[in-house]
């Protein structure tokens, strides 16, 4: 099985899945959902195969290696191959996708919009981001980095609600931006990496580059990552767009699509510009704790579900981004256990939502009030994705904030305190918000909706229940996941040439005593 | 102190101590999701789930008293909970004499209070929900008392925080409830934050988080080093334990059911600060700047709680004002190290059952006065409630520290040991306080009692009928009662002696400022000095209103203005910052990107444009983008830039 083209498969199913989707005809919108539900969970299927062949603690940093020819005079080919970080986000995705799609399928219903394109521009976005994460071209990675705007551009546009139109464009232009400075770094890093795209021969090539020119292409990179992350204060567009995109694509928006970013840091800059990462890292710390601490207020202060949600995001991003730029094992680590564990919390936390969104009509905070009373379980379930953002432990975000922090707090003392403040503000945000809409005096208005009266669906249970389940079990276990990113962060730690600290009372007793 | 320290790995029954966690956890699992189900025998299994705890727990602390003293522990590694680096934390467990009477503590009143809670919320459409939550807050304190390192103790930590949040705010449609549940929790979060930070200074710093390593390693910390750490443990210990200046959250914990309150609130979780200090006794003892602050938030924790205590009415919010004063005795017990580790757990065993006894009492006068809590309208209920009112006043007497029961034999040799600091000016100062709280907390619980029980009835109209509450609320009220009465003179001394292998052994004959005889004999005279104070002034009821009052009475009213401090401090101002951060993102940070773009694009208008989304606009930059890439690869392919 280990010879099975697992990667390039998996990037093209969604693709070939999101043709037959669109070439259902409109009137039959229940069978477009069943198909695209049918090829989601078949690509989530082989995923859990590429899992169980992928071997953990290989000396080959990165599996299941593809090459095909694609433009040969630019030495641009289409390199497939997945180390342990992008084979946990492929099993987010795969995991994501199906999920998603079953809670949304009643979303357009409403709407004067065609079902089979929305459910074919969800497996066209599955395509893309399945192509960027395992993608080991440069040149590859930096086509799907764009054209995965475009399937997330139109459901924003058409398919969103409020600000959706201005909503779209905005995320457009931002993650445009942030592609044309990469671009430029991409081209700049074929010119002095000896006209290649290949990953693992620009890897070996770095430690030729000339320090300023690399710190150039870095910054390039960087930009388009910190923009895509979002890192402060490059944020602004995430709570225009995850307020105005229908709930299950606004869960993949920053459950998967933003990790791009997080990923591209740690997969591209960090081993490519090892001097300039390290040259930057105090620059990129200070911005990711701006946004841990600053994030978080805004979300305290938010009136629309949604948005709040976006906002607590992007407090999150600033705490995978110190731990990727603490240079430590346990930093590292914990960061791309965070991305992992972030799209199922905040994936799940966006979904519930939705789902008092769809209800309500409304997604602002202040529409609610009470509703506990009305819909139990449903406030349980968002009650419970809260505590999974707030990192209760139990649930799996607890175990990759504490590595995360950890980890920074043995190069970063000062930033590791300023971002364990944000914990505290997390309780704020999430206890307000559950304070605000589930629990106190019922809003009179909840009692005239019809639609609140109806607590969870047998599908929005299926929906909920196996992302609850992962959170919990990944809370009490996570060795399975640590034990597959562990070897890839060691190694990326390597390129850039750093070491964990040892325990400073340990060595000082060599020293000294 | 021993340089490495290690524990006997778990053998026979002693491995399976997890069950002790698993069982209630279980047990809360399926009443959550058996949902309405579960609704008529549910109770049921949220006692015996417990009960069951409890015949385990004295199993294993019966074949632990079985070991030989130097090898009387049990480590048990379940599994590798986080493993990366250097850093390797187990999900493992650690049964020893200190963790075995904390268990004996938590499952044997808890299993009282369930019981009790069976009567006591029989006609809340919400009980399985409640006994789901009593489970898991069960489940969670076992684990923090259980974990063999400090990653498992956070876990319980938070998991009891959490239990905590839920079940105050229980009644969750009470506007109340809610902002009381998430107070505790913000608070908590405070001490839980610097807790953290404390397990990561360990890490960096020893390279573990597993109690042996740690301890084992803390001579070749310096000074400062302890010190920090000591005071990052004691921020968490401070938050979940309701000590100064975390101490707002405990009294408005008051709004959830009563037996939540005698549980959670009084008998087990706020004492985890003081099992957390206990289990770190070789860190505390290693820095005396650390224990003399210790020392002092005890003091005047203890002290704060007398004062409000004094001038409150609700009968919740005294006991709860009460439960702050003596975690503040426990606190001096434990800053003050050596033999007194010892005397604060013996106080905090006793005070387990006297509080939880009163909690309870007080629960069952509500129950026969319509939810009535004001002292000011109760009197006279000992002729209509005797059982409550008997048992009431075991605990009553036993809080004061009335010889022989259990307060006497637990408080009174905690002051003396303040009396025995080395620095004289700290032995008076500490001592002296802690004489002068036995004092005030004899005038207001007698206060207390003599208002709910005697003199003249002040009833309101609604209730005309006090009655006795039920078996299943009077029987746990007994054997309670029979806890305060016997709980000290037996532990007294058995106690410490048993702790001896985890909080090191007896000092040597210390000589205090005053003779051990001149101390017991003062702490008595100011006791019945209190006690009789308060029942002279109140013996014949109390006025129904609140009177004016001096600027003391005033400031303990309002609780000596901490929450005031509070609000103008930090939450007024934070909430000020968020409102000006969300105007500054949309207008400041968005509105220069936008004004940037607009200077970019040369005109504001076809910013506008961009922003309504013509689809011209999208269709022109998507062509800008595409002309640049290959204009890009042209240039390249072209030689211009190699």
């Amino acid at each position: 099985m280990t010879n099975f083209p697992f990667l390039s498969v998996l990037t093209l199913l969604p693709l070939v899945g999101a043709i037959s989707v669109a070439c259902i005809p409109r009137a039959k919108a229940e069978l477009a959902k069943i198909v695209a539900l049918i090829w989601s969970l078949v690509v989530l299927v082989l995923s859990i195969f590429m899992w169980v062949a992928f071997t953990v603690g290989s000396p080959d940093r990165f599996q299941f290696h593809e090459k095909y020819a694609w433009i040969p005079s630019w030495n641009a080919s289409f390199t497939f191959a997945a180390d342990g970080i992008a084979l946990v986000m492929l099993m987010l995705i795969a995991v994501l996708f199906p999920v998603v799609i079953l809670a949304s399928w009643h979303d357009v219903d409403q709407s004067k919009r065609s079902a089979p394109t929305y459910f074919a521009l969800l497996l066209a976005f599955e395509f893309t981001m399945i192509g960027v994460f395992a993608a080991a071209d440069v040149f590859l990675f930096y086509v799907f980095f764009e054209i995965m705007l475009i399937p997330m551009y139109f459901i924003i546009g058409s398919f969103g609600s409020g600000q959706k139109q201005y909503a779209a464009v905005k995320f457009f232009l931002y993650s445009l931006v942030g592609g044309l400075f990469m671009l430029a770094a991409v081209v700049g890093l074929w010119v002095i990496g000896g006209h290649t795209f290949e990953f693992s021969a620009l890897v070996d090539a770095a430690k030729t580059f000339d320090q300023d020119t690399a710190r150039w292409l870095f910054l390039g990179f960087f930009v388009a990552f910190a923009i895509k992350a979002p890192f402060f204060p490059f944020h602004t567009w995430l709570p225009d767009s995850g307020g105005a995109a229908p709930a299950g694509a606004a869960a993949l928006l920053v459950g998967v699509m933003d990790k791009v970013g997080t990923f591209g840091i740690l997969r591209y800059c960090l081993p490519l510009f090892p001097e300039a990462s390290r040259w930057f890292a105090p620059a990129a710390m200070v911005l990711a704790v701006v946004g841990i601490i600053y994030a978080a207020l805004l979300a305290v202060g938010q009136n629309d579900l949604k948005r709040l949600v976006s906002y607590t995001s992007i407090a999150h991003f600033g705490f995978i981004g110190i731990g990727i730029f603490a240079f430590t094992t346990q930093g590292g680590t914990g960061s791309v256990l965070y991305m992992v564990n972030h799209g199922l919390a905040t994936g799940l936390l966006f979904i519930v939502v939705g789902m008092f969104v769809a209800r309500r009509g409304s997604s602002l905070v202040s529409d609610f009030g009470g509703a506990g009373k009305m819909v139990p379980a449903l406030a349980g379930v968002l009650f419970f994705a809260g505590l999974a953002s707030l990192a209760l432990p139990g649930t799996a975000p607890f175990v990759s904030e504490f590595l995360v922090l950890l980890g920074t707090f043995s190069t970063n003392k000062a930033y590791a305190v300023i971002a364990t403040v944000g914990i505290v503000l997390a309780a704020a945000y999430v206890l307000w918000m559950i304070q605000r809409t589930t629990q106190g005096t019922l809003n009179p208005a909840l009692e005239d909706v019809p639609a609140m009266k109806k607590d969870l669906s047998l599908r929005e249970k299926v929906v909920v229940a196996p992302l609850i389940a992962l959170l919990l079990v990944l809370g009490f276990y996570p060795k399975p996941v640590t034990d597959v990113i562990n070897p890839a962060v060691e190694q990326t730690l390597l390129d850039v040439g750093t070491q964990d600290p040892g325990p400073s009372a340990v060595a000082d007793g060599k020293a000294g005593r | 102190m021993a340089l490495s320290l290690e524990y006997a790995p778990a053998t026979g029954v002693l491995s399976s101590v997890w069950l002790l966690v698993a069982i209630p956890l279980a047990s809360a699992a399926i009443l959550l999701l058996l949902g309405k189900r579960a609704d008529k025998w549910g109770h049921w299994l949220g006692v015996l789930a417990v009960a069951s705890s409890f015949v385990l727990g004295l199993i294993f602390f019966l074949s632990l008293s079985g070991l030989e003293e130097t090898k009387r522990s049990a480590e048990l590694s379940l599994f590798d909970f986080i493993q990366v680096g250097a850093l390797k934390v187990d999900f493992g467990m650690l049964f020893d004499p200190l963790s075995g009477v904390f268990v004996l503590l938590i499952t044997g009143v808890g299993s009282l209070i369930h019981l009790y809670a069976v009567g006591y919320m029989e006609h809340d459409p919400g009980r399985r929900r409640f006994f789901a939550y009593f489970n898991l807050f069960v489940a969670a304190m076992l684990l923090l008392v259980l974990g063999n390192n400090y990653v498992m103790l956070y876990f319980g930590w938070e998991g009891v925080g959490l239990a905590s949040y839920l079940l105050i705010s229980f009644w969750y449609t009470r506007p109340s409830a809610a902002t009381a549940g998430k107070k505790a929790f913000l608070m908590n979060r405070v001490g839980d934050a610097g807790l953290a930070i404390g397990v990561f200074l360990m890490f960096t710093t020893l390279g573990s988080t597993q109690y042996s390593a740690v301890f084992s390693g803390v001579t070749s910390l310096s000074a400062t080093t302890v010190l920090v750490m000591g005071l990052l443990l004691l921020l968490g210990a401070a938050g979940k334990s309701g000590q100064f200046p975390l101490q707002a959250w405990l009294p408005d914990a008051m709004e959830g059911p009563t037996p939540v309150s005698a549980l959670i609130h009084a008998a087990t979780m706020v004492t985890a600060g003081v099992y957390l200090i206990a289990r770190s006794n070789p860190i505390f003892s290693a820095n005396e700047t650390l224990q003399l602050i210790v020392v002092s938030v005890g003091a005047l924790t203890l002290l704060i709680g007398c004062v409000i205590g004094s001038a409150k009415d609700d009968i919740k919010r005294i006991l709860a004002w009460s439960t702050v004063s003596q975690i503040g005795y426990m606190f001096l017990g434990v800053g003050l190290g050596g033999a007194a580790y010892g005397l604060a757990i013996v106080h905090l065993l006793a005070h387990g059952f006297f509080k939880a006894n009163m909690f309870l009492g007080a629960g069952s006068v509500m129950h026969g006065m319509h939810d009535q809590v004001d002292i000011r309208r109760f009197g006279g209920l000992s002729k209509h409630m005797r059982i409550t009112w008997l048992t009431f006043a075991t605990g009553w007497l036993a809080i004061i520290g009335i010889p022989p029961l259990s307060g006497f034999f637990s408080k009174e040799p905690i002051i003396a040991a303040a009396f025995e600091r080395e620095v004289t000016w700290q032995a008076w100062v500490f001592g002296l306080a802690a004489l002068l709280g036995a004092g005030l907390t004899a005038f207001y619980m007698t206060r207390l009692f003599v208002l709910t029980f005697h003199g003249p009835a002040r009833w309101t109209e609604e209730n005309k009928h006090p009655h006795e509450s039920p078996a299943l609320m009077t029987i746990p009220l007994i054997l309670l009662a029979v806890g305060s009465v016997a709980a000290g003179w037996v532990m007294s001394t058995t106690v410490p002696e048993w702790l001896t292998p985890v909080l090191g052994g007896e000092e040597g004959e210390v000589h205090g400022v005053l003779s051990h005889t001149v101390i017991t004999v003062l702490s008595l005279v100011v006791t019945v000095a209190g006690a009789g104070l308060a029942w002279s002034m109140f013996r014949k009821g109390t006025a129904l209103e609140p009177q004016p009052a001096g600027v003391l009475v005033t400031a303990a009213r309002r609780n000596l203005y901490t929450d005031a401090f509070n609000e103008a401090v930090f939450e007024r101002p934070g909430k000020y910052l968020t409102r000006a951060l969300v105007y500054l993102d949309a207008k400041g940070i968005d509105g220069i990107v936008n004004g940037l773009a607009a200077a970019v694009g040369g005109s504001s208008s076809r910013l506008r444009r961009l922003q309504t989304g013509f689809v011209r606009s999208y269709a022109l930059s998507m062509l800008t983008g595409a002309m640049l890439i290959v204009g890009a690869f042209l240039a390249i392919q072209l030689g211009w830039l190699a």
